[in-house]
């Protein structure tokens, strides 16, 4: 159970996908402007990312490993993915229109987040169990949803001030970025005793 | 060479900078350059999938149905990457392990697609090779600039040449997590006060 409690603690806090290990940084700066939007990719985020390392994992276990094919592993993954996403979509606008008013905008984004496939190959490559991967997904999800809307929360009150011409734009946002990394570098440590 | 070949070639490095400009790929970006060894590797990886794969795609664009040509990029793009990944492994197993889990994401490095959509998609061979070899170059460069920054002010050292002395206190926060967000942020204002506005 404690295993289970430091895979999110880790994820969350210590080893945050987007501000230390450089994951999801294209929507993390691209749709972090609003709150409410930001909130809502992260939403999109976590289902899709827990859909497709299920998938993924089962794939890799039960297809690839088997046949002796993990050198095909970045490229079924990528396509499974892709064909995931679209799938979703399509489930997603029959299903659930409430939802899919929701998230349904994300969703073709979230092909090219580099954070949902290399999720995907992180949980092979540490060797999880299927509950532990699902675990280490959510965990990751969750900590790119704080990550996005802490910074979207900055962002908003950082629209309201006075930038200096030469920081104006993204020289501000990436400094933004850096001070919340900073913060977070104060959990470091945690889980490593 | 012909004016619109010249443009094709150098659009990448300075008008249209992948990096500094553009802001695409930022995940390597920000990722890997804490040395600059590390960001010139990325940088050639990346090149070399460009290259290919900008060269392919516009060699079968005109069997590829419209509908489903995002997919047979992607999967264009994909077995490059699996080619770069096991030479990689096999010759630098150093690099290839500094690097880690970036190699594979190369596939959904959006300079890569962005070209392919953008360019190779509607040009010939050869124009499409010489964007790839502008866009890689302008990547590459932008990737070591930043990781040589980070190195020097970080680790005291310069590809690998330690200059400060082992014993020097150096600024370690520039190869830790935030000095990555801050590096960039200060060479993009560079980049947008003397070299872009000297070459408008």
């Amino acid at each position: 159970m404690t295993s289970y409690i430091m895979i999110f603690i880790t994820a969350i806090f210590v080893n945050n996908i987007v501000l230390s290990q450089f994951l999801g940084i294209c929507p993390f700066l691209g749709v972090s402007k609003k709150i409410s939007t930001s909130a809502g990719m992260g939403g999109a985020v976590m289902f899709v990312m827990t859909l497709s390392t299920i998938v993924t994992y089962l794939i890799y276990n039960l297809l690839l490993l088997p046949n002796d094919l993990t050198f095909m592993t970045t490229i079924v993954f990528i396509l499974v993915i892709a064909s995931l996403v679209q799938m979703v979509e399509i489930m997603l606008k029959k299903l659930s229109p409430v939802l899919y008013q929701a998230l349904g905008i994300f969703l073709p984004l979230i092909t090219t987040n580099c954070a949902v496939l290399g999720i995907a190959i992180l949980s092979i490559q540490k060797d999880f169990t299927l509950l532990q991967a699902v675990c280490f997904t959510l965990a990751n999800a969750m900590g790119f949803t704080l990550a996005i809307i802490i910074f979207a929360g900055l962002r908003e009150r950082l629209a309201r001030t006075k930038v200096p011409a030469a920081l104006q734009g993204t020289p501000i946002a990436l400094i933004t970025a850096g001070l919340l990394a900073m913060a977070f570098m104060g959990f470091a440590g945690i889980g490593t005793h | 060479m012909d004016k619109t070949s010249f443009q094709n070639l150098t659009r990448g490095l300075i008008k249209e900078n992948p990096t500094f400009v553009m802001l695409l790929g930022m995940c390597p970006t920000l990722g890997v350059t804490t040395s600059a060894i590390n960001g010139l590797g990325m940088g050639i990886a990346t090149l070399f999938v460009l290259i290919l794969s900008n060269m392919a795609i516009a060699a079968v664009k005109n069997f590829i149905p419209d509908k489903v040509r995002i997919p047979c990029f992607i999967v264009i793009i994909a077995t490059f990457v699996t080619v770069v990944e096991l030479v990689m492994s096999a010759y630098l197993p150093g690099l290839y392990a500094a690097l880690g889990i970036f190699i594979p994401l190369i596939v959904v490095n959006c300079i890569i697609l962005g070209r392919a959509e953008a360019f190779a998609s509607k040009n010939t061979v050869f124009q499409s090779f010489l964007d790839a070899v502008g866009m890689g170059a302008g990547f590459t460069l932008s990737l070591t600039t930043l990781g040589l920054v980070r190195e020097i002010l970080g680790a005291g050292s310069a590809f690998g040449w330690n200059f400060a002395g082992s014993d020097a206190n150096t600024m370690l926060l520039f190869i830790m997590p935030p000095g990555a967000f801050l590096a960039l942020a200060g060479l993009i204002i560079l980049f947008n006060k003397f070299i872009k506005r000297s070459a408008d």
